[in-house]
């Protein structure tokens, strides 16, 4: 013990150690996943955060620490982001002549989202800061961010609902999907990318490529038409 | 497998340059992207080593999530006042959100 104390000083500090507890961790729930079949309830995300967040806590470690190791993988987003535009290019000609059903389900996705989010959370009771953290909370972080600190809302609370509304929506694609017996992996994708960004992205991408290459389309544009879209609801939503 | 990933980081980083000089309301690695989509139609071919960059990235996408996901917990006690409602308007919103879009996409697509 008295040996081995500094040694987990050491590593608790290292960034080496989160790294590497983010990666295995990772890979173990990706593991767990395909052994379940990429059964939705086995979500990697949810599973690994639930590994590292316990070993956190057993550790005493805080979430600084953590991070400065884990951010090298929170930094690949950038170039992930980038990469998306391979299969879009590769399903260019899908895409092209999928243009009229992308515009609609954009729309209905985009308005059915910030509407319902606002709505609900009004009924419940939420003050006005809240729901402009909340309003957004359907499109990638750094973009939901800039609406809800424009707006007078906390870009803190954002970033949080951001990652539960794509872990929601990821969980929720495909048995809402087979339910509705919605077989076209176009539309499949392309709603995970509208309601649920990257992480429903990456779960497009589990499933199926075309899926995924629509998911890519549907973040990126819902992106777009949110930043518009949000602060012209919450002026007519002031106006009631 | 670098020239990929200096394709990618360069996009990006262009990206970045774009957005701090127009001061464009959007995140640099969408700009990045939306250039490597304008250079590779131009070119009219994704070489194979960017189509299998690009598709080991994106197939462990979910690992990119983590550390985020790791932070929520840091921000549980935003939860403690309105937690109820937070996540009501999270589940109803998102499940009506593609339910709307799958059936927006159907309609139009005339299936």
């Amino acid at each position: 013990m008295n040996e081995a104390l500094p040694l987990w000083v050491y590593l608790s500090e290292e960034p080496l150690t989160w790294l590497t507890v983010t990666v295995i961790a990772y890979a173990i729930a990706d593991r767990l996943a395909a052994a379940v079949g990429r059964h939705p309830a086995a979500n990697p995300v949810v599973v690994s955060a639930v590994l590292v967040i316990g070993l956190l806590q057993v550790t005493g470690t805080p979430f600084r620490t953590y991070f400065e190791g884990a951010q090298f993988v929170h930094f690949m987003l950038g170039p992930a982001t980038v990469a998306l535009a391979v299969p879009l290019v590769q399903n260019r000609v899908l895409v092209r002549r999928s243009f009229k059903p992308i515009l609609a389900a954009l729309l209905a996705g985009s308005v059915t989202a910030v509407t319902c989010a606002i709505l609900i959370g009004w009924a419940l009771g939420l003050p006005s800061d809240v729901l402009a953290s909340l309003a957004p909370k359907s499109v990638t972080t750094p973009i939901a961010m800039g609406i809800a600190s424009a707006l007078g809302g906390i870009p803190a609370l954002t970033a949080v609902l951001v990652i539960l509304t794509g872990i929601i929506g990821a969980i929720a694609v495909t048995p809402l999907m087979n339910v509705m017996g919605m077989k076209d992996m176009r539309a499949r994708g392309f709603a995970a990318g509208v309601a649920a960004h990257g992480i429903g992205t990456a779960r497009a991408f589990q499933v199926d490529p075309v899926a995924g290459a629509f998911a890519g389309v549907g973040m990126a544009l819902n992106g777009a038409l949110t930043a518009l879209l949000v602060p012209l609801a919450f002026l007519l939503f002031s106006a009631f | 497998m670098i020239n990929a990933i200096a394709l990618l980081l360069g996009c990006q980083l262009i990206g970045e340059i774009i957005v701090r000089l127009v001061g464009l309301p959007v995140p640099g690695p969408v700009v990045g992207a939306a250039l490597l989509c304008a250079g590779l139609l131009v070119r009219r071919r994704v070489s194979p080593t960017l189509d299998t960059t690009a598709r080991t990235i994106l197939s462990n996408l979910s690992l990119l999530f983590v550390p985020a996901a790791v932070g929520v917990v840091e921000h549980r006690e935003l939860f403690l006042t309105h937690g109820f409602a937070l996540v009501a308007a999270l589940v109803v919103s998102t499940v009506m959100a593609l339910a709307a879009a799958a059936l927006a996409f159907r309609w139009v697509a005339g299936e």
